[in-house]
């Protein structure tokens, strides 16, 4: 029988009840009254921190306010209004970072108003009503592509959708979703969630998906400038960044591994090895060494190479993969990497530059993950700038009629959140563009 | 331990915590429990004349106003008297007095307005040996249709027959117990007080419709599709009540009577409060209908913890200390003046006092860079507003001028007491000297 103790990577270390449990929700869904309780804590702040801490500008203390008062659909509403992807981001979103951190109730004993759970409940509450709240405007007859069908995709096809204009939403891949169906911890995104919600997001009307399209294999910048009244980029970062050490044809991309994980539609078959290590300090990194362990692998490491404090996974993120049974080892880098083992070299930084100290440690690895980061794939021609497609406040790019956003365009974090804040603005900008305002 | 011992009317109770006459007090078996909990006494639930007894609705009959969490602030009920036989209520206060000698126990009375039907019944309250009767004529619903509770209580003409009636057929004390649905509660008091009542006791509940059911579009609680206004009770009401015995206490023609303080006490502090304004004790029945019986625990010990930390021995030392400080607008100080003030290190941010004054009072809150809010004293009234909206305690202070120091406001120096009574824009002030 396989445990987590077989050697190799083996599939089956979990019995299909346990993977079940691993796997549901990180946070349980609010009751209606877990919901008015948590929401009564909201003070309704003037000119709300948390507000002005979204990327997407959601007014919060409104949509708690409506929450308290028993309408979680006019919540919805109002969060849907700023982010069309409200109910994912409600999911995914380091709120620990972003409205939660800024809440004055934060500040005030340590707790915030747990604002990302009761978007949630207001969003799955309209969600599950069937009901899509937004309808198009008179048609333009202007045709717009969507190269992407990732987070900034989505919202920009949608606001575009909702102005009247016909939007082809185009995606290399199978389904439509991006990193919200590819990316993404499964236990952050149950039962099917991101491909419920670019369904439901579809309602709006106007929008035709060709999935299978890739930029650079199956479409050509000049010819969706061609075929379109103007062309939004949204391709994301399709290359994984190299560890550039000895054995790396050892390691894999955890991107890979969370999409496996995603797309698996039985836990017991995905393997998983005994003694996992990550290398990296994103919520990649956590993503992967996390669903390892919850996977039944015995010892999983994040190693990253610079301190605690300067990691990119939030504390929240963190103590989550401590919790779990992850080991974070810090200031600790990669030199080698054989069948079986994993050689880490120490680090310190000295004048601001980070460099090995000489001193390694040797740890059982049957599996390398490598989480350092993604890069872009598709340049299209466009300018660049810091690997990145170089775009101005609205998303355009260096070519006229050509916008782009989310991971792929510079500008914001790599995070939904900001992806979707992209998409949605650009939207605004090409709706006055091609419509000579 | 403070001694809690209560002396009201001569009959003394182990503390001051009386459950009011409401259904917490309909039984043998509910009073016994209280009692065995600890309250120093009772009120029986009113009784009526002999004969069939009252019917009370079986469909809901109380309703509700919530704070966050489901706390209970209000509560409106539309029960009746008791609905059980005189007799057997009769027998049960016997009993249970006989067994519990050193507790209050009191028996509420409604009969209708004639002097033959509380002839009848109070010889018969007499022989149970309870220690008082309280004249019930505060109940707003049911009852006051048919001539009887509120219905008596808003007549102050009313309200003194009967209490003489009381006083002639009956030898130990009596306790009017008065509606707050009327306009000046001291009118009813004074009547109380003329027909020779020994106490007042208030206030009952107050009219009251607590909401409306909006898919039946009726009020709640609901009968088969229709509601009535009922009797208003809990946390909510105690604002209400306590200027009713405030006025009662310092009005010049009923000072001195006893005041039996009932209307939202939950707390120790509660009764405190409403001891300080000059009741002689306080009735519970909505924390009690709300928590059960042994909430009365933390009221004994609180209170208690209280005394000791003021150095009070017995209730009698802080009974109506407070009166004497209530008084008319008036006469309240016009050189008075306070600033407020936000302590930066206290404050979050939310920003609450900011909007609250410059939307809808003086626009004297600054919000600077960083979000940090200050006060411009050139501007503030001191309404007191953001102290109020604001979520943290002590955060904002009020802070006296001193005697002599520039108002930047009025550009005037505070200067010693002056009212309005001789005030230059009164138009009716009187020389000063």
């Amino acid at each position: 029988m396989t445990t987590p103790m077989t050697p190799g990577i083996q599939s089956g270390r979990l019995s299909a009840d346990a993977l079940s449990r691993n796997f549901e929700d990180l946070h349980a869904p609010l009751d209606a009254h877990e919901a008015r309780v948590a929401a009564d804590r909201c003070y309704f702040c003037h000119d709300a921190p948390c507000m002005t801490a979204c990327p997407t500008s959601i007014d919060i203390p409104l949509f708690i306010r409506q929450i308290q008062t028993g309408t979680p659909e006019a919540a919805a509403k109002t969060i849907l209004s700023q982010n069309i992807l409200g109910g994912m981001c409600a999911r995914v979103c380091p709120t620990e970072t972003l409205c939660e951190e800024a809440c004055v109730r934060e500040e005030a004993e340590g707790k915030p108003v747990i604002i990302g759970q009761l978007q949630r409940y207001a969003t799955d509450t309209l969600m599950a009503k069937g009901v899509h709240p937004f309808t198009r405007a008179a048609p333009t007859g202007k045709s717009i592509a969507v190269v992407g069908a990732g987070p900034a995709g989505l919202s920009c096809a949608h606001r575009l959708a909702m102005k009247g204009h016909d939007v082809t939403l185009y995606d290399g891949r199978a389904k439509a979703g991006g990193l919200n169906e590819y990316g993404i911890a499964s236990y952050k995104s149950t039962n099917d969630f991101a491909a419920r919600e670019v369904a439901w997001l579809l309602e709006i009307g106007g929008i035709t998906v060709e999935t299978g399209k890739m930029l650079g294999r199956d479409l050509t910048l000049d010819g969706l400038k061609a075929d379109h009244d103007a062309v939004f980029l949204a391709v994301g970062l399709g290359g994984v960044n190299a560890l550039r050490i000895e054995g790396e044809d050892h390691a894999t991309a955890a991107v890979d591994f969370i999409e496996d994980l995603r797309q698996s539609t039985d836990l017991t078959t995905l393997p998983v090895g005994r003694n996992v290590v990550v290398i990296g300090g994103g919520m990649t990194a956590v993503d992967a060494a996390v669903q390892s362990k919850l996977l039944g692998a015995d010892t999983v490491t994040i190693a990253y190479r610079r301190s605690r404090a300067e990691m990119a996974a939030s504390p929240f993120e963190q103590d989550l993969a401590a919790a779990k049974g992850v080991r974070l080892m810090f200031n600790v880098m990669p030199t080698a990497i054989a069948d079986g083992a994993i050689t880490l070299e120490y680090t310190a930084t000295k004048d601001g530059k980070l460099s090995g100290s000489g001193e390694t440690v040797t740890l059982p690895a049957d599996q390398v993950f490598k989480a350092i980061g993604q890069t872009l794939t598709t340049d299209a021609g466009l300018k660049l700038e810091g690997g990145k497609i170089a775009v101005d406040a609205t998303g355009r790019t260096s070519l006229a009629g050509v916008w782009a956003g989310g991971d792929c365009a510079t500008g914001g974090e790599d995070l939904t959140v900001t992806a979707v804040a992209e998409g949605r603005d650009a939207a605004e900008d090409i709706h006055a563009a091609v419509m000579g305002a | 331990m403070a001694d809690l011992t209560t002396n009201f009317l001569g009959i003394t109770s182990p503390n001051p915590f009386w459950l009011a006459s409401a259904p917490p007090t309909d039984k043998e078996y509910n009073v016994r429990r209280a009692y065995e909990a600890g309250w120093g006494g009772v009120v029986w639930k009113t009784l009526g004349s002999e004969g069939p007894p009252v019917v009370n609705v079986s469909g809901p009959r109380y309703g509700a106003i919530w704070g966050a969490d489901r706390r209970l602030l209000g509560l409106n009920n539309i029960e009746l008297i008791t609905d059980r036989p005189l007799q057997t209520n009769l027998e049960e206060i016997t009993r249970v007095k006989k067994d519990y000698p050193d507790r209050a126990l009191i028996v509420s009375l409604m009969v209708p307005c004639d002097e033959e039907s509380w002839k009848a019944i109070l010889p018969m309250v007499e022989e149970t040996g309870a220690d008082g009767i309280e004249l019930n004529f505060g109940c707003p619903h049911g009852m006051a249709e048919r001539g009887m509770g509120a219905a008596v209580g808003q007549v102050p003409e009313y309200i003194q027959m009967v209490t003489e009636w009381c006083k002639k057929y009956y030898s130990k004390p009596v306790i009017v117990k008065l509606t707050p649905n009327i306009t000046d509660i001291r009118n009813p008091a004074r009547a109380a007080k003329a027909g020779g009542a020994d106490a007042v006791s208030l206030i009952n509940t107050i009219n009251s419709i607590t909401s409306v059911d909006l898919d039946l579009m009726a009020p709640q609680p609901t009968i088969g599709g229709k509601g009535t206004h009922g009797g208003y009770c809990g946390p909510a009401v105690k604002p209400i009540a306590m200027n009713m015995v405030a006025e009662i206490a310092r009005d010049p023609q009923t000072a001195g009577l006893p005041i039996s303080g009932i209307g939202g006490v939950t707390t120790w502090r509660d009764a405190a409060e409403f001891m300080a304004l000059g009741a002689g004790n306080v009735q519970v029945c909505t924390a009690a209908m709300t928590y059960g019986f042994k909430v009365v625990q933390e009221m004994i010990s609180g209170l208690s913890e209280w005394m000791d930390d003021k150095g009070y021995t017995s209730t009698a030392d802080f009974i109506g200390m407070a009166t004497p400080n209530v008084t008319d607008w008036q006469y309240l100080d016009l050189n008075y003046v306070t600033k407020a003030k936000i302590d930066p290190d206290a404050c979050i941010k939310c920003g609450r006092c900011y909007i609250a004054c410059e939307d809808t009072s003086h626009q004297a809150i600054l919000m600077k860079e960083g979000r940090v809010f200050e006060v411009d004293d050139s501007e503030c009234v001191a309404c007191n507003l953001c102290v109020d909206v604001c979520p943290v305690e002590d955060c904002i202070t009020m802070v006296e001028l001193p005697k002599g120091e520039l108002d930047e406001r009025t550009g005037r120096k505070r200067g010693d007491y002056a009212n309005w009574t001789t005030h230059p824009n009164n138009p009716s002030a009187q020389a000063a000297e």
